[in-house]
């Protein structure tokens, strides 16, 4: 009986092991809907640890264990009962079906762990932050809108904004996509540095938070500037507030940084190009990224 | 028998006079006899009598909070210049003018003024220099289903997805339940109080269209499950979630504590 519980217990520890190795092939492969994947081998693992767990305490420390109080007697034949002793270990059945029930359990740890761990890899590279500096943004890069028309001076209105993203280039990159906004030039207060950025008023920054990484889809425009709050570029996802007049600076929430600037200017035809780089590193802050920063912003 | 016509005189007079003290001292006056005057008329007093002292008599706005406007009453108000019969048509109808102070948000409230009155200042604003006139949505003509995702884009980062409304850093987000098709299609082109404005180069008549059938579908879910639980999202169900499994996990706790007991 409890020969039969200890093989079942090894056998589901070491199922749960097998599931736990399955979810690391399944993160190294990258699957696609490889999430649900993830889900249904860690949700197996777990559930096979905890039958094993379950059948561990029901079995080999059954309720009714507690109850046997009496003493064995004083040993009669010393000599006799250490023979047996070593009998038993010589012939060493129990001896294994412990160390099988240890390795399982060590096995099972082990995997489990590993993949708890392994998804750490996702956070990106430790120590080679290059990547992060990447942007499509060179001087003279056009701006053009979602369905690739280029973006005119003239089109741009005041009290709404535009989304931009650089022609001829990737636009899933983090740095690609821009906010584009017109104020009345005189409202502009830009850091120092950063004179002809902003050709008629016309602005642009990056569209990527520099607190979670969420897209600043939100643009609050006073009807009543005199009496309003002022002008604001906001992220919907912890309403970190930008004021797109001054540099994109922080007036409310929970970004550390402002929003990079990418310089402007308009060429002979009237369309919107870059005129340089970002003023800053685009997206959430990471390591380096202060001592990095330009002394602008 | 003449005491007693007096007397019935004088304390509808002094009722009168309550009555007058207990409106609000910026309360909306109306037209004498607005019905004989004709439109233009008609405009032109109603906002001379409760718009001007804002906005300036002739629509000009006053910029600063110091400066006096009609009759030197001290107030400060936007220029009503170009905005058209669209603007004014807006802020009446759904009773968000007048207001106590500029820089006080504007909410939706009882209409002061009725359709006609509403015409006539909308008209008579215009006439300060021109602009769009009342848009004339269709969204029979729009699938809600495109809406959503126009919807989903442009506006639900503030109203919700459902048009429920929320906060935003300076502004609280109004609920779009009780828009219709009009009104929504004015507010996308005003972008009121600190709302930005979406010119026909950002979303055109033909996309609004389905924005407006979408919010107005909105307006009565099918609220699979039968408890809506305020539309608001994943928040609310999540801890309605959590309320469930609390209670599960409880009851799960009391029956493996009983059974030890035994």
């Amino acid at each position: 009986m409890k020969r039969r519980a200890e093989l079942g217990i090894a056998f589901l520890l070491l199922g749960a092991a097998a599931c736990a190795v399955m979810f690391l092939v399944v993160y190294a492969l990258g699957w696609p809907h490889m999430t649900q994947y993830l889900g249904l081998c860690l949700g197996a693992a777990l559930a096979l640890l905890a039958a094993a767990l379950i059948l561990t305490s029901a079995k080999l420390f059954p309720a009714d264990a507690e109850e046997v109080v009496e003493d064995y007697p004083p040993t009669e034949h010393p000599m006799d009962q250490h023979e047996a002793d070593q009998v038993l270990s010589d012939a060493g059945g129990r001896f294994t079906r412990k160390r099988l029930l240890g390795g399982a359990a060590t096995a099972a740890g082990a995997a489990l762990g590993a993949a708890l761990l392994a998804p750490a890899a996702s956070f990106g590279p430790f120590l080679d932050t290059k990547s992060f500096y990447y942007s499509p943004w060179r001087r003279d890069r056009r701006l053009v809108d979602e369905d690739g028309e280029p973006l005119r001076a003239a089109e741009i209105e005041t009290e709404t904004f535009y989304t931009a993203y650089p022609e001829n280039a990737y636009r899933e990159e983090l740095a690609a996509p821009l906010v584009v906004v017109r104020l009345e030039p005189g409202e502009l207060e830009m850091p120092a540095g950063r004179k002809g950025w902003t050709p008629e008023g016309i602005v642009a920054y990056s569209k990527i938070c520099t607190h979670a990484g969420c897209a600043i889809a939100l643009y609050r425009t006073p009807r009543f500037g005199a009496a309003e709050p002022g002008p604001a570029l906001v992220c919907p996802c912890h309403y970190s507030t930008f004021d797109p007049a001054r540099g994109a600076e922080v007036t409310f929430g929970p970004a550390g940084r402002p929003l990079p600037q990418l310089p402007l200017l308009v060429d002979s035809k009237g369309d919107l190009r870059a005129a340089g780089e970002f003023s800053g590193p685009v997206g959430p802050a990471f390591w380096g990224v202060r001592t990095r920063r330009p002394s602008s912003s | 028998m003449r005491q007693a016509l007096v007397a019935i005189v004088l304390l509808a007079g002094l009722g009168a006079a309550t009555v007058a003290l207990a409106e609000p001292p910026s309360g909306i006056v109306h037209e004498p006899g607005g019905s004989e005057h004709s439109k233009a008329q008609l405009g032109a007093g109603l906002f001379a009598a409760n718009c001007a002292s804002c906005h300036g008599p002739l629509g000009e706005g006053v910029e600063r909070a110091n400066d006096r406007g009609a009759g030197g009453i001290a107030a400060q108000g936007p220029s009503l210049r170009g905005v058209g019969e669209l603007a004014p048509d807006f802020y009446l109808r759904t009773g968000r003018m007048p207001i106590a102070h500029a820089g006080e948000e504007p909410e939706r409230q009882r209409p002061l003024f009725n359709s006609r009155e509403i015409a006539a200042i909308s008209a008579y604003v215009a006439g300060f220099g021109g602009g769009p006139k009342v848009p004339h949505p269709h969204p029979d003509y729009g699938s809600p289903v495109e809406g959503m995702s126009l919807f989903t884009e442009h506006c639900a980062g503030c109203h919700q997805i459902v048009g429920e409304g929320g906060y935003v850093s300076g502004a609280k987000v109004p609920v779009l339940q009780h828009a219709n098709a009009t009104e929504i299609a004015e507010a996308v082109r005003i972008g009121p109080f600190l709302m930005p404005k979406f010119p026909k180069s950002q979303i055109s008549d033909a996309d609004l269209d389905k924005i407006v059938a979408y919010v107005l579908a909105s307006q009565h879910p099918d609220d699979r499950g039968g408890l809506g639980i305020g539309h608001l999202g994943p928040v609310p169900e999540g801890i309605v979630a959590w309320l469930v499994a609390a209670f599960a996990l409880t009851g799960v706790c009391v029956l493996i504590g009983s059974r030890l007991k035994t």
